[in-house]
């Protein structure tokens, strides 16, 4: 298998190469859109701002490829921002349209936690998995996960998919369950870092592998 | 809401070496840092923190080749400090594998740094080390910097504000007074900075016991850095876990 991540100059690229490398991939790093088309499976990385990561997919032709990309069936896995990028539109510094691959908006998280008290914003930290029963689509690529086992996650916004199917796992912040993972046919989103959570992320990570695989 | 708090393996690394000091002074050499981190890796820790403690005197940071190997095969969050001086500096420890950078010096001598680090990675990159030290007269903390040499005349509280304001999205706070000597973290600092800012506050300095980690969680730290606790092997990072965990302060559980 070999894995196609992109880069538009917003990430820690090394980490993510090296977590598939260690599962056995070969990694492509690319920011040329002409890679997107003949990929065996994509990855779309990212931290920063929504508007930023938009601005740097569109500065190299990018956007419309990873639509075609999707529409096509090939696997797309969205990391952090990567996976925020995949819904229609942000709230973060004004608003920004998506990829609109999943249905659903991206909106700050609550400052305040379920007992009305405020809370860190961003959410930084390890926080638990926990799937949702009945989602469709690429959750497989969680089936690696036990319920509650832990991911490291680093976010001030969250995805809300506007259906439930596409939501396959969230996590609690300040007791609130926030949207964790969420997929779509061969488009799989995590909020968390999979390629920064230890054991766990790198079982999700070869699950995606596996099902891109298969 | 009981909230979750991080156990961070704070390394200070002197040329190839893992250093150990008491006040941030008289170090001491302790082994391979890469040898270190991935033990604590493996038992469980959840972030690493890697200070190239005498960059900031050269001006650039050694600590390339140890971040490379760790990011080989230690897959958890890595944020590297010493010696970063610019928006290339960062870049270029992002691209070795860190996913923060820890900036004091060149903060203190240039803020605007704080906004252009932000500006360029996002404000998760971006976390302000403050190295507090107690004022002999009158009351609260002056940052300090140079490893605690040189005092910068800021007030703690306030300039954690200010760090915040300018786009720092996690505080490093590090007691001067407390730092090596293992006998208890300055819980009056941490409860005012996590009180002054929204960002996550990472807190180290003192740290002899998970008592002393639970007594930081409970003053308002987001995260606990440990050194000397874990480098002379005094406590394990299963045992700090069990130790906060029955303390009442809710952690990551690990296998």
């Amino acid at each position: 298998m070999r894995v196609t991540v992109l880069d538009y100059g917003l990430s820690n690229l090394l980490s993510v190469r090296r977590a598939f490398e260690r599962l056995g991939a070969g990694v492509e790093v690319t920011g040329e859109a002409s890679r997107i088309a003949g990929a065996q499976a994509l990855v779309l990385p990212g931290v920063g701002a929504f508007g930023d990561g938009m601005r740097g997919l569109a500065g190299l032709g990018l956007v419309e490829p990873l639509r075609a990309a999707a529409a096509a069936d090939i696997p797309l896995l969205g990391i952090c921002l990567g996976m925020q990028m995949l819904f229609e539109e942000s709230d973060e510094f004004g608003r920004h349209a998506g990829l609109g691959l999943i249905p659903g908006r991206v909106e700050r998280l609550d400052p305040l936690d379920i007992d009305g008290a405020p809370q860190r914003v961003p959410h930084v930290g390890w926080a638990p998995l926990l799937p949702l029963a009945g989602a469709a689509g690429f959750s497989g690529a969680l089936a690696g996960c036990l319920p509650g086992q832990e991911c490291y996650f680093v976010h001030s916004y969250a995805a809300k998919p506007a259906q439930s199917a596409h939501r396959l796992a969230d996590t609690l912040y300040g007791g609130r369950a926030v949207c964790a993972a969420a997929g779509r046919g061969r488009v799989l989103g995590c909020q968390f870092h999979p390629e920064k959570s230890g054991p766990v992320g790198l079982a999700i990570l070869e699950g995606f592998l596996r099902l891109a695989g298969g | 809401m009981a909230k979750k708090i991080r156990l961070i393996a704070r390394l200070d690394v002197k040329d190839e070496n893992l250093v150990k000091g008491i006040q941030l002074e008289g170090l001491r050499k302790l082994g391979r840092p890469g040898d270190f981190a991935r033990a604590y890796y493996e038992a469980g820790i959840d972030e690493l923190l890697y200070i190239d403690i005498v960059a900031s005197l050269y001006g650039r940071n050694n600590l390339h080749e140890i971040l490379r190997q760790t990011s080989e095969d230690l897959f958890i969050p890595v944020t590297v400090g010493g010696g970063l001086r610019s928006v290339e500096d960062v870049r270029a420890i992002l691209q070795m594998g860190a996913d923060k950078a820890a900036i004091n010096t060149a903060a203190i001598r240039r803020p605007g740094l704080i906004s252009e680090v932000a500006a360029a990675f996002g404000s998760q990159c971006m976390v302000l080390s403050i190295q507090a030290k107690r004022r002999r007269t009158g009351p609260g903390w002056e940052a300090y910097y140079d490893n605690g040499r040189e005092h910068s005349g800021l007030d703690v509280v306030e300039w954690a504000k200010r760090g915040e304001a300018l786009g720092a999205g996690e505080i490093l706070l590090t007691s001067v007074d407390c730092e090596g000597m293992q006998r208890g973290m300055d819980l009056a600092l941490i409860e005012a900075v996590s009180r002054a800012v929204s960002v996550p506050v990472i807190c180290g300095g003192g740290a002899g016991s998970a008592a002393d980690l639970a007594a930081a969680a409970k003053a308002g730290a987001d995260a606990v850095a440990a050194a000397a606790l874990l480098h002379y092997k005094k406590a394990t990072v299963p045992a700090l876990k069990a130790g906060l965990l029955a303390a009442g302060v809710e952690v990551r559980r690990c296998g």
